[in-house]
């Protein structure tokens, strides 16, 4: 009886997510890379300008021996670099603003702003 | 270096911690039940060292985005749990406040789904653990100064978020019996809805969701997901400072499913609360 339900529920969820990737845009336009290095716990550069509207791809390079996470909470963005290690992180397409990124395991150092203008 | 090791690790333990006390105190007088949650945060343990050993190759799968996958993944089969017990316990929950201290309902209490709390324990504890390790991992293979005050610095952020877990737990057995599992069903719903949405996030990240408007709002100046408040309200309600559309459906979807599921199986009388009115 509840393992009926349950894969009721399943199919329904199924059912559901499978709508909203079909209804999901395919990616856009890029509109090109922005190469970031991080280095001594810092990103180079610490502030990247895009046109807003864009979607651009973050090429992110960890050339610290040890771990990063590049965090952002108004891009939505949370990913683990492993030291030596590359990263692409898309963005965009943003409104007008300035969104901060950090790199969440040296908070004090690592820290960067999109401007999307 | 000491603060920020501390504040890193609490805020990661945290959100664990909270998941394990609303987990023990909605399974409050089960039997067996500390043999599941202490099972599910030794796993968990255990899997966020696995998950940080493996971090580059999960890193590189599925073309880079093989660590946004995982991590819906897991948070999704964590909503799932989190689901089904909820549902269970609409069916069962009410019977078993009524008859707390009957031998009857330690039949119906021994066929809880446990399982699916050990599971979701060790899913949140492996998810949350994973960073703590990769953090600690760095320090103390790179060649930082003060590698002893960082690891001290992680201790006391284990133990102040532990502690937090603690008083949830604590706090929530003061709710009469009567209420209890009503309250943490709930809680553990909205914990459902809140991972459901985080895991959107993620696939929107792999750009296979549509983020469906971004920042649809931005409270961050109100209150900021990396302040303690907001993690804490992050964990317990998914609360989201810049949300997408898509995470709000999400949200908003778990919570109808769940809940109304729960909802309905509450209603009907369970096969164990006819069985001792007959009786």
């Amino acid at each position: 009886m509840e393992i009926r339900w349950v894969s009721r529920i399943a199919v329904a969820v199924a059912i559901g997510l499978g709508l909203a990737a079909a209804l999901a845009q395919p990616g856009g336009a890029d509109d090109g890379n922005v190469a970031v290095t991080i280095k001594d716990h810092k990103f180079d550069p610490e502030m990247i300008e895009i046109p807003s509207g864009a979607q651009v791809k973050l090429l992110v390079t960890n050339a610290d021996e040890t771990p990063e996470e590049f965090e952002s909470q108004a891009l939505g963005i949370e990913k683990v670099i492993p030291g030596g290690q590359k990263a692409e992180i898309k963005i965009g397409p943003l409104s007008a603003g300035t969104y901060e990124f950090v790199g969440e395991f040296h908070e004090d150092s690592a820290k960067g702003k999109i401007v999307a203008k | 270096m000491f603060l920020g090791a501390a504040i890193i690790v609490f805020r990661e333990v945290l959100e664990a911690a909270l998941v394990v006390g609303i987990v023990m105190a909605g399974s409050k007088g089960v039997a067996g039940r500390g043999l599941w949650i202490g099972g599910g945060i030794g796993a968990g343990v255990l899997g966020a060292a696995l998950v940080a050993v493996f971090a580059g190759s999960i890193a590189a799968a599925a073309a880079g985005m093989g660590q946004e996958l995982f991590n819906a993944a897991i948070l999704f089969a964590a909503v799932g749990m989190l689901g089904w017990h909820c549902i269970w316990m609409g069916r069962h929950g009410r019977d078993i406040a009524r008859h707390v201290s009957e031998v009857s309902n330690a039949v119906a209490a021994g066929s809880r789904p446990l399982y699916a709390l050990g599971v979701v324990v060790g899913l949140a504890v492996g998810r949350e653990g994973s960073e703590v390790v990769l953090f600690l991992y760095g320090i103390a293979a790179g060649s930082d100064a003060g590698a002893l005050s960082v690891l001290v610095g992680g201790i006391v952020g284990l133990v102040a978020g532990a502690a937090l877990g603690a008083i949830l737990y604590l706090g929530l057995l003061r709710i009469p019996t009567r209420y209890l599992f009503a309250v943490t069903t709930w809680m553990i719903v909205l914990l459902a809805a809140g991972m459901a949405s985080q895991g959107a996030r993620f696939l929107v990240q792999a750009d296979i969701l549509p983020a469906l408007g971004r920042n649809i709002w931005n409270s961050s100046g109100v209150l900021s997901e990396s302040s303690i408040p907001g993690r804490i309200l992050h964990t317990l309600i998914g609360y989201d400072s810049n949300p997408s559309g898509i995470q709000l459906l999400f949200y908003a979807a778990t919570l109808a499913i769940i809940g109304c599921l729960t909802y309905m199986y509450g209603r009907q009388s369970s096969p164990a609360a006819s069985a001792a009115r007959a009786a």
